[in-house]
């Protein structure tokens, strides 16, 4: 279950990392390790095994309808790399 | 003169309720410690002069959200980001008057097994300096051991609570899934993550725990308690019966003195009355890590989604939107969290969901029905923390599955959403051992219960040798 370089940079793209060719080499390398490492789990026949999405017994939590105060907006701005009035200034999208 | 390498949290407790110390003498203790041992050992990333509280001090993993000061999960693309509210850890902590001295390495995202991931540089274990104190949680671990703190807390999600614990001699809680709120946590993987305490007595952990445990409204995967936290008291554990999973206790790679160390405890819960006997766990052991590394991948690679360059943290130069979203992340993220981010992407992807998460989940349900027939014969499991004791710094930056492999024995447990108690149990090579204790959902009493006994029965001395004077 090898991935090879173009399948690796289209992963790579699927989460948004640009990764530089030296990463390609060394990072694909260690994937294969990985993944080799992690296929294991398909010498099990699990069809009739219900998945676990999570260990505690509960479902459908619903919280109190009751109205709080939210962040300010100076607080909530206060982390941006930058800002423009009450709003994140982020670069335009390309093409 | 106050000693912090012998200090208790309930003894310095003591102290500050009789007024023989101060709450900011206390503090100030503690930063003349951290002045005069931390720069070899680097366990905090940010250590705060000062604090409001009339409590004793506590040193918090720099994956705890605290409103003001610096919270950076070892990653450089949280660099420089302060929080504008605290986690609900912190503000129980808080309203129980406890004094935040600092926080403290991680490996990135916690991600890690070493703390050698960190952005911002290794810890070092204060038994031996030239080698690592585990992680991720090792700066919080280290920091209890050397004496720059009373008590901790830290997070894991495959044993970065227990682990650490165990390479640096003392006692951590990893609590069963859903008892410790997660609101304000940096998220690594969501169905594992945990909160728990790190503490040089299993009574101030269990203290410890009781203070942050129960459901938040913040955060809907929490319950509460069943039962309240009972700290322990008693020397015996007559009643009580512990299974020795065989495949935990001889797995591969497990150093012959940490078997000794193992095997002699676990003699000793016998003279101390209980019933041991063996069990076994057979497709935990053996699948629990491929598991683990397909779960906790790809609910990274989906947690990490967020940091993007828009609203906190890093951001790299570029003029347009797509491009500065992945030039920040690959310059923001280290090598580590960039392997899980692949691999979890990978395993999410159209075409390998099925067979890789999807079989992982399932692989799951296995794993907790292993452990659900082992709790119908018994009320704890035993078996060693970490394979090893803790190893050189750089003996496995390179090898990202060997890493892996130290977290072999806490996995299966934290998969199956249990609590797991590491409590120190001897020294191998001048090293410590620790032993695990597993229980079932909500049974940490019981563990508490062992834990003190034990304690009180092994006698271990806490305190580095080097340390000690």
């Amino acid at each position: 279950m090898a991935i090879d370089r173009e399948q690796l940079l289209h992963v790579a793209h699927l989460a948004r990392l640009e990764l530089r060719d030296e990463e390609v080499e060394r990072l694909g390398a260690q994937l294969n390790d990985i993944l080799a490492a992690v296929s294991k789990v398909s010498e099990l026949d699990l069809s009739e095994v219900p998945p676990t999405s999570h260990p505690l017994d509960v479902v459908n939590v619903f919280g109190a309808d009751v109205p709080h105060e939210s962040l300010p907006l100076e607080e909530a701005l206060a982390n941006a790399p930058e800002r423009e009035g009450s709003a994140f200034r982020v670069p335009p999208a390309g093409s | 003169m106050i000693d912090t390498l012998r200090l208790t949290a309930e003894q310095a407790s003591e102290l500050v309720r009789r007024r023989e110390i101060s709450p900011a003498e206390l503090h100030a203790a503690y930063l003349e410690a951290i002045a005069a041992r931390d720069p070899e050992l680097h366990c905090y990333l940010h250590v705060c002069e000062e604090a409001e509280g009339e409590g004793i001090p506590i040193a918090l993993k720099d994956v705890i959200g605290t409103r003001g000061i610096p919270t950076t999960a070892g990653s450089r693309i949280l660099e420089g980001y302060v929080p504008v509210y605290d986690a609900t850890v912190v503000t129980r902590l808080k309203a129980r008057g406890l004094r935040i001295l600092g926080k403290t390495n991680t490996d990135e995202f916690a991600m890690g097994s070493s703390t050698e991931n960190s952005a911002y540089g290794p810890t070092r274990n204060p038994w031996d300096p030239s080698r690592v104190p585990g992680g991720s949680g090792g700066g919080s671990a280290a920091a209890v051991t050397a004496g720059l703190a009373p008590w901790a807390l830290g997070s894991d999600t495959g044993g970065s609570i227990k682990q650490p614990s165990a390479l640096c001699g003392n006692v951590g809680l990893r609590p069963t899934y859903g008892t410790v709120s997660r609101y304000g946590i940096v998220a690594f993987a969501s169905s594992l993550d945990q909160v728990g305490p790190v503490a040089r007595t299993v009574r101030d952990c269990a203290f410890l725990y009781s203070l942050i445990a129960g459901r938040d409204p913040c955060d809907s995967t929490t319950v509460d308690l069943p039962h309240p936290v009972e700290l322990p008291e008693g020397d015996d554990l007559r009643g009580l019966r512990i299974g020795v999973p065989k495949e935990l206790n001889e797995a591969e790679g497990i150093e012959p003195g940490v078997s000794a160390a193992v095997a002699r405890a676990i003699e000793r819960c016998r003279e101390l009355g209980a019933e041991v006997g063996e069990c076994s766990l057979p497709l935990s052991a053996e699948y629990g890590m491929p598991c683990y590394y397909l779960i906790a991948p790809a609910e990274a690679s989906s947690n990490l989604a967020r940091y993007d360059g828009v609203r906190y943290g890093y951001r790299a130069r570029a003029a347009d939107r797509v491009e500065m979203y992945a030039r920040t992340r690959d310059e923001g993220f280290g090598d580590e969290p960039k392997r899980r981010i692949l691999v979890g992407t990978y395993a999410l992807s159209a075409g390998y969901y099925d067979a890789f998460y999807g079989q992982a989940q399932k692989v799951r349900t296995v794993i907790r029905r292993e452990h659900d027939a082992a709790f119908e014969r018994f009320d704890a499991l035993a078996c060693p923390t970490s394979p090893t004791v803790a190893f050189p710094l750089g003996a496995r930056t390179q090898h990202p599955l060997a890493m892996y492999l130290s977290d072999l024995l806490t996995i299966p447990s934290c998969l199956a959403g249990l609590p797991g108690l590491n409590i120190p149990c001897g020294l191998s090579e001048g090293l410590p051992v620790g032993l695990q204790l597993i229980g079932p959902q909500f049974g940490e009493n019981t563990l508490f219960r062992i834990g003190h006994a034990l304690e009180q029965a092994l006698g271990f001395d806490p305190v580095p040798a080097r340390l000690r004077s």
